[in-house]
C-alpha cells in the first residue's frame, strides 16, 4: 500500500443571519452599551432575551434594561484559549447574571488566574472599542467590587437598528480520501484511469470509492480503464463560473471510459460546443503537470453505436 | 403508553474505535460493519423493510457524506431509507416509530463519525445558537467544566469522585475489544478546569449498527431479543443560562415515559462523555450502586460521535442477548451539556 494521501481543507462559510424584533434590540443595544433583558408572563427577567419564554412558549415582547454588573454563576478556566474565543490569553468562562436579571448569560471573564475566579464573584461588563452590534460587543467580563445595578423599563428602541449579523465560521480539517481513492489518485498521476471491479456484480466503477453501491460490498480489483471513451449525454454550460477560466459556451458531459461500468464527469474541448453529441469517442488530454485530464477531445473515430453504451448513460 | 407492537433489537455490531482511521472513507469504515450485523441474523439488504442512519457532515467537513455511507449498504433495487443529523440512538426511534406503526417488520440502523480529520472541540461549537453563543467559540469541552464545576459548587461531586468515575469507566472498557482507552490512566492536567483530560473522552472514529425486528420476526432472528419496553426523548431549552446544570428534567421525563421507574433496572448504558455528566444522569435516572453502570467501558472509553449513543443501546441490548442482563436501560444524549435526552428501556424474556 503506497503512502496514504492527506490534504489540508477549510470550510468557511459567514452565514448571514436576519434577527427579530428582540434580538435586534438586544444586539442593537449592545452597540450602543445598553444590556436588555425580557420579560416573561411570570415576571422574570431573560438576560440574554429570548423572543418566546422557554417554559411556556408565550411571545415575549417587554424589554427591560438591566446592569452591566452582575454575578458568576458558574465557571471554568480555560488555560489554553482556542481561536477565535474571547480571549488570547488564559481566561475562565463564566456564567453571569446581570443585575436585575433572573437568567445567566454565558461569556468570557478576564482574571490574572484560576484562583481569583469563584461562583458568587462580583463582575461587569467590558466593552469591545469597536462595536457592531454582535455578542462580541462585550470584550470580555472583568471583577468589579462595586453597586448593585438596578432594572429600568426600555422601549428598546435605537436609531439605526440592527436587523441582521454576519456570522463568519471557518473549520480547518486534513482531508484523507482513504484507500480506493488514494488508489485512483495515485494512478492518476501516472495519466492512467483505475476504476474498481465489484465482486458480486462485476461492474467496474470509476471513480472507485471502495464500495458497490448496488452490492454493498467492497469493491476489489484494480481495473485500468480508458484511456479513450464514449459521450453518452452532455449539456452546454452558458454560465460561467467563479475563478473558473473556461470560455462558455462550453460542453460538461458524462463519459463512459472503455471497461467502465458507469460514466464519469468531464468537459468537452477541441470540437465547437454545438457539434458534441452521444456517441462522441473522445480521449483524455493532460496539460504539463496536470493530476487530472484537462479535458477530453474527439479521437476521430467513428461514433459509437447507441446500442454499445445506453446501458451507461 | 405501551407500545402497541413488540419491537426488538436483535443484533449488534461496532468497529473498533481508534484516533484516527486515515487508510478508510467513511463507507470504507462502514461497510465492515453492516455486514457484521447483517451476518448475525442471515438478514441480506433486500430483507430489510426500513433503514435509518445518523451522522454529521460537519466532523469529517464531507457534505451530503451520509449519501456515500449509503453505498455500503448496497441500494438496489431501491430501499426505503432515512437520514437524521444527530446520533444513530435518534435514527434508531424513527425506525422504531416505523416498526410500530406497521410500515416495516424490520429495520437497519447505523451511525458513525469520523472526528479525526477535524477538531471535534471547535466543531461542536457550530450546534450552538449563532447569535448569542457560536460567535464566542465555546467549545464542548467548556461547557461541560461549567456544568461540572455547577455541580462541585452544589455539593453534588468533587474532582476525586470524577476521577473515580473516569477510572471504573476505563477499567470496565478493559473487558472491551472494541474501546479506544482500555484500563484506568492518569488524570492527567485540567484541559478546562475543573476537567482534566481523563474527566473527557478520546476522540476518535467508529460507527455502530444495530437490527431491529417486531414480533415472531425477532424471535426468528435472534435467541434472546432484546425487547424495547419504551422509548422516549426530551429537549431542554438550549441556553445554559436558563436550565440548572446539575440536573436533567429531560432526562427524568424521558425515562418515566420509557418506563424505567416501573421496575429496577439491573444494567444502565449511559450516554455520558463527560465524568461529570454521568453524576447528572445517575440522579436524574435514580441509579443506585446495585445497578451495572456502563460495563462496557461507555463513552469516556470511546466516544464516536454520533454514534455512541446508538452504540449505548446496542451494549445494552447484547447484555441482554447474552442473558447477563435481564433489564437495561440505555441513555443517549446530544446538544451541550446533556441538552437532549433518549431513553430506552430493554428487557429479555424470562428464561
Amino acid at each position: 500500500m503506497p503512502e496514504l494521501l492527506s490534504a489540508p481543507l477549510v470550510v468557511e462559510f459567514p452565514f448571514t443571519r436576519s434577527l427579530g424584533p428582540v434580538q435586534s434590540a438586544f444586539l442593537t443595544g449592545l452597540r450602543e452599551r445598553t444590556l436588555l433583558g425580557v420579560r416573561t408572563t411570570d415576571g422574570k427577567v431573560l438576560v440574554p432575551p429570548v423572543e418566546y419564554d422557554p417554559v411556556t412558549a408565550d411571545e415575549l415582547r417587554d424589554l427591560v434594561e438591566v446592569a452591566p454588573t452582575g454575578t458568576v454563576t458558574t465557571w471554568a478556566w480555560n488555560p489554553t484559549p482556542r481561536r477565535d474565543q474571547p480571549l488570547d490569553t488564559p481566561f475562565a468562562w463564566v456564567l453571569v447574571k446581570l443585575d436585575g436579571a433572573d437568567t445567566a448569560l454565558l461569556h468570557a471573564l478576564d482574571a490574572p488566574d484560576a484562583d481569583s475566579v469563584h461562583t458568587g464573584q462580583r463582575v461587569r461588563v467590558r466593552w469591545s472599542e469597536e462595536r457592531t452590534g454582535a455578542i462580541t460587543d462585550i470584550a470580555c467580563f472583568e471583577p468589579y467590587e462595586g453597586e448593585t445595578g438596578e432594572v429600568t423599563p426600555h422601549e428598546g428602541r435605537f436609531t439605526d437598528m440592527v436587523t441582521g449579523i454576519v456570522a463568519p465560521a471557518r473549520l480547518d480539517y486534513t482531508y484523507s480520501p482513504g484507500r480506493a481513492q488514494t488508489r485512483y489518485i495515485n494512478a492518476l498521476a501516472d495519466q492512467k484511469t483505475v476504476g474498481e471491479r465489484c465482486p458480486s456484480c462485476r461492474k467496474v466503477y470509476v471513480p472507485p470509492r471502495g464500495a458497490c453501491p448496488t452490492c454493498g460490498v467492497a469493491t476489489t480489483d484494480q481495473v485500468e480503464v480508458g484511456p479513450a471513451g464514449t459521450v453518452t449525454t452532455y449539456c452546454i454550460v452558458n454560465i460561467k463560473a467563479r475563478n473558473l477560466d473556461i470560455e462558455v459556451p462550453y460542453v460538461y458531459a458524462h463519459i463512459a471510459l472503455d471497461g467502465a461500468g458507469l460514466a464519469l464527469h468531464g468537459r468537452i474541448g477541441g470540437i465547437p460546443y454545438d457539434e458534441v453529441r452521444m456517441g462522441l469517442r473522445v480521449e483524455p488530454v493532460w496539460t504539463e503537470g496536470g493530476r487530472y485530464p484537462d479535458h477530453y477531445r474527439p479521437t476521430g473515430e467513428p461514433d459509437a453505436a447507441y446500442d454499445t453504451y445506453k446501458e451507461l448513460i | 403508553m405501551a407500545p402497541v407492537r413488540d419491537v426488538a433489537i436483535v443484533a449488534f455490531a461496532q468497529s473498533d474505535h481508534l484516533r484516527r482511521t486515515d487508510e478508510v472513507s467513511e463507507v470504507e469504515m462502514v461497510m465492515p460493519v453492516l455486514h457484521q450485523v447483517l451476518s448475525r441474523t442471515g438478514l441480506k439488504t433486500s430483507d430489510i423493510d426500513f433503514t435509518c442512519s445518523g451522522s454529521s457532515d460537519y466532523l469529517a467537513g464531507r457534505a451530503f457524506s451520509f449519501t456515500m455511507a449509503l453505498d455500503g449498504v448496497g441500494a438496489w433495487p431501491p430501499i426505503s431509507e432515512s437520514h437524521v443529523e444527530m446520533d444513530g440512538a435518534w435514527a434508531l426511534y424513527e425506525a422504531w416509530v416505523k416498526i410500530l406503526t406497521g410500515e416495516a417488520d424490520t429495520a437497519l440502523v447505523y451511525s458513525y463519525g469520523k472526528s479525526s480529520p477535524g477538531q471535534v472541540r471547535d466543531v461542536l461549537t457550530r450546534q450552538l445558537d449563532p447569535y448569542y453563543l457560536a460567535p464566542l467559540w465555546p467549545d464542548s469541552v467548556a461547557l461541560a467544566a461549567l456544568q461540572a464545576q455547577a455541580l462541585i459548587d452544589a455539593g453534588d461531586t468533587d474532582e476525586p469522585a470524577l476521577a473515580g468515575i473516569a477510572a471504573r469507566s476505563r477499567t470496565s472498557a478493559s473487558d472491551n475489544p472494541h474501546a479506544q482507552l482500555r484500563g484506568a490512566r492518569a488524570q492527567g492536567d485540567y484541559q478546562v478546569r475543573p476537567l482534566r483530560t481523563g474527566d473527557c473522552p478520546p476522540v476518535g472514529d467508529g460507527a455502530a449498527a444495530v437490527i431491529l425486528a417486531a414480533g415472531d420476526r425477532a424471535r426468528e432472528l435472534c435467541a434472546r431479543p432484546a425487547w424495547i419496553r419504551g422509548m422516549d426523548h426530551r429537549i431542554e431549552a438550549h441556553s445554559l443560562g436558563v436550565r440548572d446544570l446539575t440536573d436533567s428534567p429531560s432526562t427524568r421525563l424521558a425515562a418515566e415515559r420509557a418506563g424505567a421507574f416501573d421496575r429496577p433496572v439491573d444494567t444502565a448504558e449511559l450516554h455520558a462523555p463527560f465524568t461529570s455528566q454521568e453524576v447528572v444522569l445517575r440522579k436524574a435516572l435514580k441509579l443506585d450502586d446495585t445497578v451495572a453502570v456502563n460495563p462496557s467501558g461507555g463513552a469516556l472509553a470511546a466516544n464516536p460521535v454520533m454514534a455512541a449513543g446508538l452504540i449505548r443501546l446496542g451494549e445494552a441490548a447484547a447484555r441482554i442477548h447474552d442473558g447477563t442482563s435481564h433489564r437495561a436501560l440505555a441513555h443517549a444524549t446530544s446538544g451541550p451539556c446533556l441538552q437532549q435526552n433518549l431513553v430506552a428501556v430493554l428487557e429479555g424474556e424470562a428464561q
